[in-house]
């Protein structure tokens, strides 16, 4: 996915030799929303690569797929619920999502009970889209 | 790629994972907890046989030694220290760390 150099930079004044370098990062989350702070905190990351231009894709592996699940409400357990921010993505230019089918048929999951659009891949896919990064980054 | 696994394969799903997404030309290093999938006689290490046929596994030596499972490695992994695992993250381009 390439890039637009005319997009806002936020005001920053960013030239062509500091902003012209494109990596293809690759956010791989494996665990479920709030359990631990790994979820929210790879969303974090994601959001800075998207701020820098970055090619950036996001897997979801085992646990990893519940982060994406439609009809999350956490009021009653007292912390944000982030899932809404993956419908958001689209508007960094993050749009490459994909999850993988061998872990969505053991949670007994299909496309229709994610939030958002993704790619469903299999294992063997999946390690071809790790193998084709230039950085891979594990949560 | 280099895939790293941390975590006790009895405990976590890390290794299994790792398992599942490592290809032809790349490696496995295990670390931490992750040593102990590397140990003789056990299911993981079964798995372990069958993936050193196409790839190489190494073992973090001072984690295994603080385990006091030096004597226990599966054959064929090899131990390497810290200056090791620094050469292996500098031979492949990119890292995966399965935790």
């Amino acid at each position: 996915m390439g890039t637009d150099m005319t997009e806002s930079t936020g005001g920053i004044d960013m030239d062509e030799q500091t902003s012209g370098v494109v990596k293809k990062f690759l956010y791989v989350n494996r665990k479920a929303p709030y359990g631990t702070i790994y979820a929210l905190e790879s969303l974090e990351v994601v959001l800075i690569a998207a701020a820098f231009d970055q090619d950036v894709s996001l897997a979801f592996i085992d646990d990893g797929v519940y982060q994406i699940i439609k009809g999350q409400h956490t009021k009653n357990i007292d912390v944000k619920n982030f899932s809404p921010t993956y419908r958001a993505l689209e508007g960094y230019d993050i749009e490459k999502l994909y999850v993988e089918k061998e872990s969505m048929d053991a949670r007994g999951l299909t496309q229709a009970d994610l939030l958002v659009d993704v790619k469903i891949v299999t294992a063997a896919e999946m390690a071809d889209l790790m193998e084709s990064q230039d950085v891979v980054m594990s949560f | 790629m280099l895939h790293t696994v941390n975590k006790s394969p009895y405990e976590r799903n890390s290794f299994d994972t790792c398992l599942a997404h490592v290809k032809k030309g790349s490696a496995i290093l295990l670390i931490e907890d992750g040593v102990y999938a590397a140990m003789k006689g056990t299911a993981p290490a079964k798995k372990l046989e069958q993936m050193m046929k196409t790839i190489p596994v190494y073992v973090l030596q001072p984690d295994v030694e603080a385990r006091g499972m030096q004597s226990r490695v599966l054959d064929g992994v090899k131990m390497v220290d810290y200056g090791g695992f620094v050469d292996l993250a500098a031979e492949y381009p990119t890292v995966q760390s399965w935790l």
